[in-house]
């Protein structure tokens, strides 16, 4: 007779365990808590008082506004081409056999696999070499290529699940490449897509680290938090930006469990 | 059959198709490579040609020297900037750096592992995936948000203080704080404060693979070592740790290169002595030495070659 069926977890792992995921999410709910906060010039715990008045200075700060369309602007721009780009890969890394399919991953990965600082450092030194003046495009032409990976990824895992058989099926009934893409492939990848972009929207949106080598005189949104982190003006207003995108990131992160979670838990694994 | 073939000329057994795109598609499915070349082409040009040709160019400058007396860089290969690495305070950057990438390895490996292993062993359906969300959302949230967040809770006037005197334990925080080299005037601007950070950033690129591995053990294993006598801790060290290891070199991978090339956590929380990240922006920015800059972004490439090798012969490729 089995004893050890329902067997019940040793107190002191359930202690660590709960512990870990306290540290992990409280830090980021105390930013919820400083939002309101009274108190202006330092980060006195606990807030001497509670106002909801720093939202409307935030709404009103044009400079917030502005970085905040380009962190838009560049995450939309950047997506686009990391869906195309990632998915074709991924087509051909998982339809066919060919010499060097294990570079081309290894290239994909590449740009997320080194840290960021060398990724940015060699956009830059390559856009002095040949004259590029920064721009929103320099900027997308960086975050589009960490983002294929993330699409990439998605697309890979889900074309390994959709049986080739389905592709030779429509081709034996008479679709040509055209009709078997559109009513075959596209809908049976259309899930893994959607999650990898908005996985890649998620990752462009909150880069730094590369972006401040690509930039120039524009700031996205996490450049304009890092000059506030290193020379802060009005730090309330600091902590309603933060708060905001908080609670933004968190969408696109938890639509593209829900679309990815039965079958490949590939996700978010490793950005 | 014989109808087939006769009806259709030669050796296809379907018509031509019509029209540009209909002739296309034929050509793709009787050329298979020209499809492959055609889908490859972009990524690869993209990947290939700007992101390894700006690799490329980095690290060839890497072998030019700066000119000392013009502050001009002058286009002779040379191996003067590599040496330039080895002298006292480049080196003291990169050993600061590596060992605080490892020591932040150690901790998240050690934070890590009872986590996982509840929600690998313990946690089933709803819980499962509150487990996987809980650790997923950290991840994915904005990166300078949590760096901000500890910059709050790491200030002088911040919670940890406030705790600490609530407990009446202000004199542990006060007698941590003035520890040599890794104390400080407060927490924000100590060693102590940059390693918390970096450990609480990248603990979910730890907590991640190695419950992969952990969920591959099969949970009879365990049982079975307990049935053959074995103390928890006797089956931990001999059955669950060695099969577990492989997540947690891949895990591994992640927060040490992740705190190698990290600028940005040292920048807003730490003393001023500067690690490689930072190192690698100043030069290429305010001292203008490129050179310089690029034999530096060498150190963390070398470093994770020789690291993910060894990973390599661990297997932690399997468990990515």
């Amino acid at each position: 007779m089995r004893s050890d069926r329902g067997q019940r977890s040793p107190i002191l792992l359930k202690l660590f365990a709960a512990g870990g995921l306290l540290f992990l999410h409280l830090p980021i709910l105390l930013i919820f808590v400083y939002a309101f906060t009274t108190e202006e010039k330092s980060f006195q715990w606990p807030p001497p008082g509670l106002t909801t008045r720093w939202f409307a200075v935030a709404w009103n700060r044009p400079d917030v506004w502005s970085a905040l369309a380009l962190s838009v602007q560049v995450a939309c721009i950047a997506t686009a081409i990391a869906l195309v780009l990632g998915t074709l890969c991924a087509a051909a890394v998982s339809q066919t056999k060919f010499f060097g399919r294990e570079a081309i991953s290894l290239l994909v990965i590449l740009p997320i696999a080194l840290p960021g600082i060398i990724t940015g450092i060699a956009l830059r030194s390559a856009f002095s070499l040949f004259d590029i003046p920064f721009s929103v495009w320099t900027i997308v032409l960086g975050h589009a290529t960490f983002c294929v990976v993330v699409v990439y990824n998605n697309a890979v895992a889900r074309f390994r699940r959709t049986s080739g058989s389905l592709i030779e099926a429509s081709m034996d009934l008479g679709a040509d490449g055209f009709q078997t893409f559109r009513h075959v492939i596209l809908p049976n990848i259309g899930t893994a897509l959607l999650a990898g972009g908005m996985l890649a929207f998620a990752l462009s949106f909150d880069e730094v680290i590369v972006t401040t080598f690509t930039g120039g005189q524009q700031a996205t949104l996490p450049i304009w938090m890092l000059e506030e982190l290193i020379r802060p003006r009005q730090r309330p207003v600091t902590n309603v930006v933060a708060m905001v995108v908080v609670l933004v990131t968190f969408l696109p992160i938890l639509a593209a469990y829900y679309l990815t979670r039965d079958g490949d838990q590939i996700a978010g694994s490793g950005k | 059959m014989t109808a087939l073939s006769v009806s259709h000329s030669g050796a296809s057994i379907l018509s031509r198709r019509n029209g540009f795109a209909g002739a296309l598609s034929d050509s793709f499915w009787r050329h298979p490579k020209l499809l492959l070349l055609l889908m490859l082409t972009p990524p690869l040009l993209w990947l290939g040609i700007i992101y390894v040709g700006s690799l490329i160019a980095l690290l060839m400058q890497s072998f030019f020297a700066i000119d000392d007396f013009s502050g001009v860089i002058s286009y002779e290969p040379t191996l003067a900037t590599y040496a330039q690495l080895l002298n006292g305070t480049n080196l003291d950057i990169i050993l600061r750096t590596v060992l605080m990438a490892a020591l932040v390895t150690i901790a998240s490996a050690l934070l890590a592992f009872p986590i996982a292993y509840y929600a690998a062993r313990y946690a089933k359906g709803r819980w499962k995936a509150f487990f996987y969300l809980g650790v997923m959302l950290p991840l994915w949230s904005s990166y300078l948000v949590k760096v901000y967040a500890w910059k709050l809770i790491l200030a002088k006037e911040g919670i940890v203080t406030w705790l600490f005197a609530k407990l009446n334990l202000t004199f542990v925080l006060d007698a941590v704080l003035s520890l040599p080299v890794i104390g400080g005037n407060s927490l924000s601007v100590s060693y102590l404060g940059t390693f918390l950070v970096f450990v609480y950033i990248w603990l979910p690129y730890m907590i991640l693979p190695t419950q992969a591995a952990l969920e591959r053990v099969p949970g009879n294993l365990i049982e079975a070592s307990a049935d053959l006598g074995a103390t928890p801790a006797q089956t931990f060290r001999t059955v669950l740790l060695p099969l577990a290891l492989p997540g947690i070199v891949a895990g591994s991978i992640f927060t040490f290169s992740l705190t190698l090339g990290d600028y940005i956590i040292p920048q807003i929380i730490g003393s001023s002595r500067l690690f490689i990240g930072q190192a690698v922006y100043a030069q290429q920015g305010m001292a203008g030495n490129v050179p310089l800059a690029a034999a530096f972004s060498v150190v963390p490439i070398v470093i994770m070659g020789l690291y993910l090798t060894a990973a390599k012969r661990l297997g932690a490729f399997d468990a990515l």
